[in-house]
């Protein structure tokens, strides 16, 4: 039996229970200085993780329920860097929140640690595991702000729809089962060579986990959560769902799109097709009438979900490079973006109105600055790293010969734009309120980082795209 | 080298006034544009009198390549021939002058004056540009460089719409006119191959049996590029039918009126007649239709000029009327005859407008005649020297309109064709109408009892001597130009002045034949100005209701002439309306409707989608999960029908 194959998983679950059992020992010192002190172990168990999944081996292990390789290194490393940035920003934000304890960076880990175990899934089982303890993780981080109504509410809201979003998930494994008598991913690739024999039972089975997986990457019409959840949840718990939970969730997809149901391809597509372009449409003509940034921010997100999607649609490497590609310029945008909504704070109140942000060109150039650049890479200006993201998928989808799927994601990125350059007009023309209160370091670090990643990503894009290469291969070769 | 200098003064004056007259101010700028213009003219002059008295072959000033293109070239050259170095010498003459005058008139006006005297010294080195040209191309570049400082002259009072739709027709004809001197200039190019005046006149006997196929017809291509060349020719020189320009021209400042819209500018098409004249000679037919357009002008304008009661509209069509004798002339063959009455013309038509402007400066900006009169002894100097300028143009013996129009009348008379003779009795009528509104002017104006605003005439004036001395210089050229130039031009001595640059027909000899007019033809038009003068002091001096009546009982022919023929509502109605009906067209239906309509219309999409997606997230758990399960149905569906 391979063990070795789940080493960084094994070693953060270890860890996450040590960080919890230091927590509550020094539960008597509970308070800000005990979160910080487990959020930086956390942080350090990350950074372990990583080096261990930089070190691993790749190989499939315990009995071909779990494996290790590139496409998996990929996602994790990337889920790691998500997290990671997600658990900077609540740092501060808890602790004017009065949120600061010791239980919220052991949760991120816990959710971390079932992403983890979604990308490296090779069966059924495994995957159901990693997305329930990644999903339980997240339901209680969004109602975190337990004494606020709008918190429970959107955690409450996160559990039933994800409870009904699981059960479709379970019925359709339970059919695929049914109609194939086994879970093991490889086993299903081999029994569906041949895919005209193909029972229309398995074939529903199949849309069932594609709808169960849909609701995680939050693709139209399993998105209805989104907005609400966004809203209610606090602001770093809802930067955090929008980049490391997304990337486990449509790595899982194309995974399982790819390996299992690879030869089902012709049948899937269309599907994927269909909820790409729902998503890109929903997502950019939602946002226009929106006034709360967070919203705005959870339609951004499925619209997002819609053009990564176009890249699993096209079912070729050279898509699946592109959404490996976008999820990357994805979630350092999106974790900068956030960063600059967690400043938004006025006299120790946060704000989350868009037209809050007007004036902020004249009181803090330097935060509106990084904004505007996150928001041209969110439109897809080049030469901002969002630019490329859209340039790999649509050009994947131009080389298959799916003008449709590019046509729609460009006209749909124009209306996209109206709402993200709106955000810079806001901040940049309108008369302004006064200014946001000082900024905490970790904020302008992650903006620093994250934008300077944004800017100048056109600069390096060769191991990103190199890597995305290799990872794409394993699956769709 | 001095020929050099007399063309390029102007334009270093234009670009020192222009781009730095802000910084060096109003007088430095002045100063600047009328030195560069007193260098032009003394320049000019030497030129023109060194060639004149000598038997220098015609030469060339080389300033460079301009275009060199395949085997298309274009030089920027100097030349310096008898034709052009009369030109130089009389438009830097004029335009010093008037440069002078502009300093009085423009004295109390409220705009910084540099921009003026830039747009002044503009003008006249694109019209040197145009009369030194020593190819199509180069004429071309001053033909639109006179136009664009017409343009920015007729417009220089830009608070004033009147000026401003003025301007834009001006340029608007000129661009019609335009279009096919540009056609006939291709059209050279592609029949002879080059745009070198030399080359191509060398070249014409060869090309006398080309056709060229347009509308469906076989045409002389000779006859084809002069029809082009006059058509553009006519724009330029307001030729009836591309008139219109010009008697709403006069919305520019009065100095601008007498340099471009009298003295220099509008001549460009009579000299683009005598300069290209090697291929007008070979064109009889298009050369018919000159001298028909000229005759018909010369008439049509002095009908408009007797009715018209804006001081300087009379001018206007007076000028009009004139430059159809020079065509008249130029279509019978007679070019020297025409370059002579071009500048004996310039020198007093120059000369009535500055006394119009000194008028209208004395009257407080006022132009209409019938607020004026009895003006003669408050404005003395003013009264002679228009009365000097209208027996000038009247052909009052020995002044200079005498020599000039009886040479274009008997010219008419001599060539013995058809048209020739339709264009004698037009322009002995013109003669006896110039002579007519000449007078009602001068009546009008500065004799019989005063109409004029009690409160403009206390402040009623004489110009101050900077006005005055410019309008003394021309007068006398206005006298003696005639008598001087008579032997060079068309005398004896012409074959020997211009030296070939203007070319007749062998066997033609229309100059010759000027002496052997019976003496009836001489002395004709002397008697009709005396008629003409006789009946305007009967009209307006004698009895000055009588023209009242005559109006009253002939309404319809008065108001044909008011109107001016109708010919601006005539183009209203067939051009200008429809032309505005489709842009409006175009605008409302093309641009605002579709063109916009388009990205607005989805953009009014997306927002409506947006309010009706928006109304999709009501906050209802139960909602949410019917959605989630409806999709899941769909999806379904769609993934077991299209399997």
């Amino acid at each position: 039996m391979n063990w070795t194959t789940a080493i960084p998983e094994i070693f953060l679950s270890v860890a996450g229970l040590a960080i919890l059992v230091f927590g509550v020992l020094r539960g008597r010192y509970s308070g800000p200085g005990n979160a910080l002190v487990c959020s930086m172990l956390v942080l350090a168990s990350f950074a372990v993780a990583a080096i261990l999944i930089i070190g691993g081996n790749h190989g499939i292990g315990y009995n071909g329920q779990f494996t290790t390789d590139a496409f998996s290194s990929y996602a994790k490393l990337l889920i790691l860097a998500g997290a990671a940035l997600g658990l900077v920003l609540s740092l501060d934000y808890n602790r004017l929140e009065g949120l600061a304890r010791f239980e919220f960076p052991v949760l991120v880990l816990l959710s971390t640690v079932g992403m983890m175990v979604m990308v490296s899934a090779s069966s059924m089982m495994t995957l159901y595991l990693g997305l329930e303890l990644q999903s339980l993780s997240l339901y209680v981080l969004a109602a975190f702000a337990r004494d606020t109504l709008r918190s429970s509410e959107a955690g409450l809201k996160f559990f039933v729809l994800g409870a009904l979003a699981s059960g479709l998930l379970l019925y359709g494994i339970s059919l695929v089962y049914g109609f194939s008598g086994t879970m093991d991913f490889n086993v299903l690739a081999r029994s569906f060579a041949d895919p005209a024999g193909v029972a229309p039972g398995l074939i529903v089975g199949v849309v069932f986990i594609v709808a169960g997986l849909a609701f995680k990457i939050s693709a139209v019409p399993f998105h209805m959560w989104t907005p609400d959840v966004y809203e209610g949840a606090p602001t770093p718990v809802t930067g955090f769902f929008s980049t490391a939970p997304k990337v486990a969730a449509i790595c899982l997809i194309v995974r399982l799109m790819g390996t299992p149901f690879g030869h089902l391809l012709a049948s899937w597509q269309q599907l994927i097709v269909l909820v790409s372009i729902a998503s890109m449409v929903l997502g950019s003509l939602a946002a226009i009438g929106q006034t709360n940034i967070k919203r705005l921010m959870a339609y951004s997100s499925i619209g997002h979900m819609g053009y990564a999607l176009i890249g699993l649609a096209v079912g070729t490497a050279e898509g699946v490079r592109g959404v490996l590609i976008y999820m990357v310029t994805y979630v350092f945008m999106n974790a900068g973006t956030f960063a600059c909504l967690i400043a938004m704070r006025r006299r120790g109140i946060a704000l989350d109105k868009i037209s809050d942000l007007s004036g902020l060109g004249r009181t803090d150039p330097m935060l509106a600055g990084w904004m505007t650049v996150f928001m041209f890479s969110m439109a897809g200006i080049p030469p901002m790293s969002g630019f490329f993201g859209k340039l790999y998928v649509f050009l994947a989808a131009v080389q298959a010969g799916m003008w449709t799927l590019a046509v729609i994601g460009v006209l749909t990125s124009v209306i996209g734009a109206y709402y993200y350059l709106r955000i810079i007009k806001v901040m940049y023309f309108d008369e302004g309120g006064e200014a946001f209160d000082r900024r905490p370091m970790s904020l302008s670090v992650v903006a620093a980082a994250a934008g300077l990643f944004t800017l100048f990503f056109f600069v390096f894009p060769a191991p990103f795209v190199g890597a995305a290469q290799a990872a794409a291969r394993v699956l769709f070769g | 080298m001095i020929y050099a200098v007399a063309i390029l003064a102007p334009l270093a004056g234009a670009l020192v006034s222009g781009l730095s007259g802000r910084v060096i101010g109003d007088r430095a700028a002045q100063a600047v544009s009328i030195f560069v213009m007193v260098l032009a003219a003394v320049c000019g002059s030497i030129a023109f009198f060194s060639l004149a008295n000598s038997d220098m072959e015609p030469a060339f000033v080389s300033l460079g390549s301009w275009v060199d293109v395949g085997t298309f070239h274009a030089d920027w050259d100097l030349r310096y021939d008898t034709l052009s170095a009369a030109m130089v010498a009389m438009v830097t003459f004029v335009s010093t002058l008037i440069h002078i005058y502009s300093v009085g008139y423009m004295g109390h006006d409220k705009y910084p004056k540099y921009r003026f005297f830039a747009y002044l010294n503009l003008f006249t080195f694109a019209m040197l540009m145009l009369v030194t040209a020593d190819n199509l191309l180069q004429l071309f570049f001053g033909w639109e460089g006179v136009g664009l400082a017409s343009y920015l002259l007729i417009g220089y009072w830009y608070d004033r719409p009147a000026a401003c739709a003025a301007a834009i027709k001006a340029f608007l004809v000129n661009r019609i006119a335009d279009v096919f001197f540009a056609v006939g200039i291709a059209l050279t190019f592609v029949k002879f191959g080059t745009i070198e005046f030399n080359s191509i006149f060398a070249a014409v006997p060869q090309h006398v049996a080309d056709t060229y196929a347009i509308f469906g017809g076989s045409y002389p291509a000779l006859e084809v590029i002069a029809f082009l060349l006059f058509i553009g020719a006519m724009g330029k020189s307001a030729q009836i039918g591309l008139h219109v320009w010009l008697p709403d021209a006069m919305e520019g400042p009065t100095p601008v009126s007498a340099l471009i819209h009298a003295a220099t500018m509008v001549t460009a098409g009579v000299f683009l007649m005598a300069r290209m004249s090697p291929v007008m000679e070979f064109a009889p037919t298009a050369l018919a239709f000159v001298t028909f357009i000229g005759a018909t002008t010369a008439l049509f304008a002095a009908t408009v000029g007797c009715v018209q009661n804006d001081i300087k509209r009379v001018i206007a069509y007076s000028t009009c009327s004139q430059l159809g004798y020079m065509f008249a002339a130029a279509g019978v063959g007679a070019y020297q005859v025409s370059m002579y009455h071009l500048i004996t013309h310039a020198f007093f038509k120059a000369l009535l407008f500055l006394g119009a402007g000194s008028v209208i400066h004395a009257m407080s900006d006022e132009q209409d005649m019938r607020r004026m009169g009895g003006l003669a002894k408050y404005a003395p100097w003013t009264c002679a020297l228009m009365w000097i300028g209208n027996l000038a143009l009247a052909g009052i013996p020995p002044l200079a309109g005498s020599w000039s129009k009886d040479a274009i009348i008997s010219a008419t008379y001599a060539a013995g064709s058809g048209v020739g003779t339709y264009a004698f009795f037009c322009t002995v009528a013109a003669a006896f109408l110039t002579a007519f509104y000449s007078w009602r002017l001068l009546f009008m104006t500065f004799h019989g009892r005063s109409n004029a605003d009690p409160h403009a005439l206390e402040h009623a004036h004489e110009s101050p001597f900077v006005m005055v001395g410019p309008l003394l210089v021309l007068a006398v050229g206005a006298i003696f130009a005639g008598w001087l130039l008579n032997n060079w031009f068309i005398g004896e001595g012409s074959a020997e002045f211009w030296r070939g640059s203007i070319y007749n027909l062998p066997g033609k000899d229309i100059l010759a034949r000027l002496e052997q007019v019976p003496t009836l033809v001489e002395y004709l038009p002397l008697g009709m100005a005396i008629a003409g003068i006789a009946l305007a002091y009967l009209f307006y001096i004698a009895n000055p209701r009588l023209p009242v009546r005559l109006a009253d009982s002939y309404a319809g022919i008065y108001r044909f002439l008011l109107n001016k023929w109708y010919f601006d509502e005539l183009y209203n109605a067939i051009l200008v309306r429809p032309a505005m009906r489709l842009a409006a067209f175009l605008w409302h239906t093309g641009d605002a409707r579709l063109i916009d309509g388009m990205p607005n219309g989805l953009a009014a999409l997306a927002a409506g989608s947006s309010r009706e997606t928006v109304k999709l997230q009501t906050g209802s758990i139960a909602v949410y999960a019917f959605t989630m399960l409806i999709g899941v149905v769909a999806l379904v569906s769609v993934f077991l029908v299209f399997r």
